[in-house]
């Protein structure tokens, strides 16, 4: 697969289609973006991940042309974007709320744009008809938005969004009206679509699992200022921060004081009672800094004996249990008070499960399952 | 049958039958009978017995309305300055719904209540200060001498000009409620996508904030031309002998010439003229309600 390989960012040479430099976008007062740098390339599925009100929508209209920066640079394939209307940009949005245009049938909406640019009548039909094809749609052309359903609406958006064949696409929580089955398919839909058509995607959401899925990067975003850009198995395995980690997914977070123990390995004091974690970092932390170890809920194994050749373990008592069908998550004391998250993947029935509530149990993981973070 | 649904349901229809058919079936039959010199003046009456009464009618003030030129004159020009003054307060009144509608949120309801004062005083009130304006010696005339923008005062009182200013100022509220209630329910990210899709600020107006204020604009069209068609107390106060409307000849009819039947005969063509709008309006809503929906 192409995909394997496809890592534009990592070429030093790699020409950026949006290149974001030092942009600040302030609403009187209230700074939305600040002092933002960012390449974006061609061909990416690029996905701005953050909490309501950090800033991924302003960035995205500005993108689209409706609010302009108030200082810093954009540049759309090397020119500078600022100050150009949206009409005037290689650039198509697809709205949150879909925006079709209710006085138009299905037709008339994906051939609006196409209309504007002054492209033969004949060739506005081809096109229209591919993109009808492209979405699934051709049966519904005649249709009126308010006569077709949630799903089919949100793929006339798309449809009428990537026809003039721009060369950014914006969306805009493209998938957040769906339910959450219909969400699924589309997601593949929409990586599908992105692929054969070789657009480069920008996508608005807040929900990690969809930018997990989609995205061939992520960008994950608080109060205006990017926290991390990176593969999606980057961001989750790797996260550069507590805020980044806690936000993506499930983790446990231990504070502690580093003690180096040798090359890239560090003893963490976290708790009198217990002896020292051991972790592997490649970042390098000093003796008696202060620093969070990350652990994901999954790398932690749980059992009733005590494992022997574990470098981290801990003992405990099951505090609670949360059954989500395929996984369990153990909510485990620890002795000294702190409650770990372990998660089993349930490969046997409930009725057989070994642990239960107030069992003591070990729980263990080894010196690369956490990610050492200093802030 | 529910007796509560029943005398919910018969409580409108008792007040149409009483203030519309009725009185619209007393009109018909005054204009079916003759002019006759008594009280009231017209013959026959249910006095005559049912039986003679009806074998008496014809259509004869019909026939009159028909052969004398006055009257289709008369109607003519009604439709002609009631569809004059439509298309001029739509003019007037959609830039002004369409400002109420970007307005700023906490700026919205004075502006309703501007387009809404008026009303507080009585319409006739607010004709004749119009005359207090229009007239040769009015504010306008003194004003514009004033400035030195003319050498004489402009003859606008008593001609028509003066009926189209005074049938748009009236029922302009009515052009601009329907056409802001439109505007203000308008998505604004529908302009937005179309800007996005290649339009300029005017084709996104012309494209998509008209076509989907279009209910409110026919809506505010019939509820300006219906009541100006039959307009009478402004033609009759600002219009002078030269404005020929249905309204006036009608009340000249009635009260002047004491001519009650053909004065009903009047009336009767001038309502079966208006049903027409009036159906085309009915359907308009009936739409839109089920584009609501």
């Amino acid at each position: 697969m192409s995909q394997t390989n496809f890592s534009p960012w990592d070429d030093p040479n790699g020409k950026p289609l949006i290149r974001f430099d030092n942009v600040t976008k302030k609403f009187g007062e209230f700074v939305a973006i600040d002092g933002l740098t960012l390449d974006i390339y061609e061909r990416e599925f690029f996905a701005l991940l953050g909490p309501s009100g950090c800033g991924k929508t302003t960035m995205m209209r500005m993108l689209a042309g409706f609010e302009n920066p108030t200082s810093g640079t954009m540049e759309l394939a090397g020119k500078n974007i600022a100050g150009v209307p949206p009409n005037k940009r290689a650039v198509n949005m697809m709205f949150q709320s879909y925006a079709l245009f209710p006085h138009l049938t299905v037709w008339d909406n994906i051939a609006f744009g196409l209309k504007r640019g002054g492209v033969p009548k004949q060739q506005i039909g081809t096109r229209v008809e591919e993109m009808l094809k492209l979405t699934r749609l051709t049966k519904f052309a005649r249709r009126k938005p308010h006569q077709i359903s949630g799903g089919q609406r949100q793929r006339v958006a798309l449809a009428r969004s990537l026809a003039k064949a721009p060369k950014l696409l914006l969306l805009d929580e493209p998938l957040g009206a769906l339910d959450k089955k219909l969400r699924q398919d589309t997601q593949f839909e929409l990586m599908d679509i992105q692929e054969s058509t070789g657009t480069t995607f920008v996508i608005v959401t807040h929900d990690q699992e969809e930018a997990m899925t989609v995205a061939s990067r992520v960008a994950v975003m608080d109060e205006g200022r990017i926290i991390q850009v990176a593969t999606p198995d980057r961001i989750y395995e790797a996260p550069n921060s507590v805020y980044v980690a806690d936000f993506i997914g499930d983790v446990n977070i231990i504070e502690g004081t580093v003690k180096p123990a040798g090359e890239d390995l560090y003893h963490i004091d976290w708790n009198p009672n217990q002896a020292p974690l051991l972790a592997a970092s490649e970042r390098p932390f000093s003796d008696g800094q202060t620093a969070h170890l990350a652990i994901r809920p999954e790398k932690i194994t749980i059992s009733t004996e005590q494992p022997v050749d574990a470098k981290n373990t801990a003992k405990g008592t099951v505090l609670d249990i949360a059954y989500l069908g395929n996984l369990s998550t153990y909510y485990v004391q620890l002795e000294g008070g702190q409650i770990v998250k372990a998660q089993t993947a349930n490969t046997r029935r409930l009725s057989r499960r070994s642990i239960t509530w107030e069992d003591q149990v070990w729980i263990s993981w080894s010196a690369t399952a956490g990610v050492l973070l200093d802030q | 049958m529910n007796i509560r649904r029943f005398v919910l349901i018969a409580v409108p229809y008792a007040w149409l039958l009483a203030l519309f058919f009725i009185p619209f079936f007393i009109v018909l039959k005054i204009s079916l009978s003759d002019l006759a010199l008594a009280i009231p003046p017209y013959s026959p009456t249910v006095k005559d017995g049912i039986l003679n009464m009806l074998s008496a009618f014809d259509f004869e003030n019909f026939t009159f309305l028909a052969s004398d030129d006055l009257y289709w004159k008369a109607y003519l020009s009604s439709l002609k300055i009631a569809l004059i003054s439509t298309v001029l307060a739509l003019l007037v009144g959609y830039p002004m719904a369409y400002g109420m509608a970007r307005a700023p949120d906490e700026w919205r309801p004075t502006l309703m209540m501007l387009v809404i004062l008026p009303f507080w005083t009585s319409f006739l009130i607010r004709v004749y200060a119009w005359v207090g304006i229009l007239s040769n010696e009015g504010l306008l005339n003194q004003l514009l001498l004033w400035v030195g923008w003319i050498d004489a005062p402009l003859a606008i009182m008593n001609t028509t000009t003066a009926v189209y200013i005074g049938i748009v100022y009236t029922y302009l509220p009515f052009m601009i409620l329907p056409i802001y209630a439109a505007l203000d329910r308008l998505d604004e990210s529908l302009i937005e996508a179309a800007e996005d899709l290649g339009c300029s600020r005017t084709t996104a107006f012309w494209l998509v904030t008209v076509p989907l204020s279009r209910n409110g604009i026919i809506a505010g069209c019939f509820l300006v031309f219906i009541p100006a068609l039959g307009e009478f107390v402004i033609p009759s106060l600002l219009g002078g002998s030269g404005t020929l409307m249905i309204g006036k000849v009608l009340f000249e009819e009635f009260f002047n010439n004491r001519d009650w039947p053909v004065a009903s005969a009047v009336a009767v063509v001038l309502l079966l003229i208006l049903i027409v709008p009036i159906t085309l309006f009915q359907r308009n809503q009936q739409r839109q309600a089920e584009a609501d929906t």
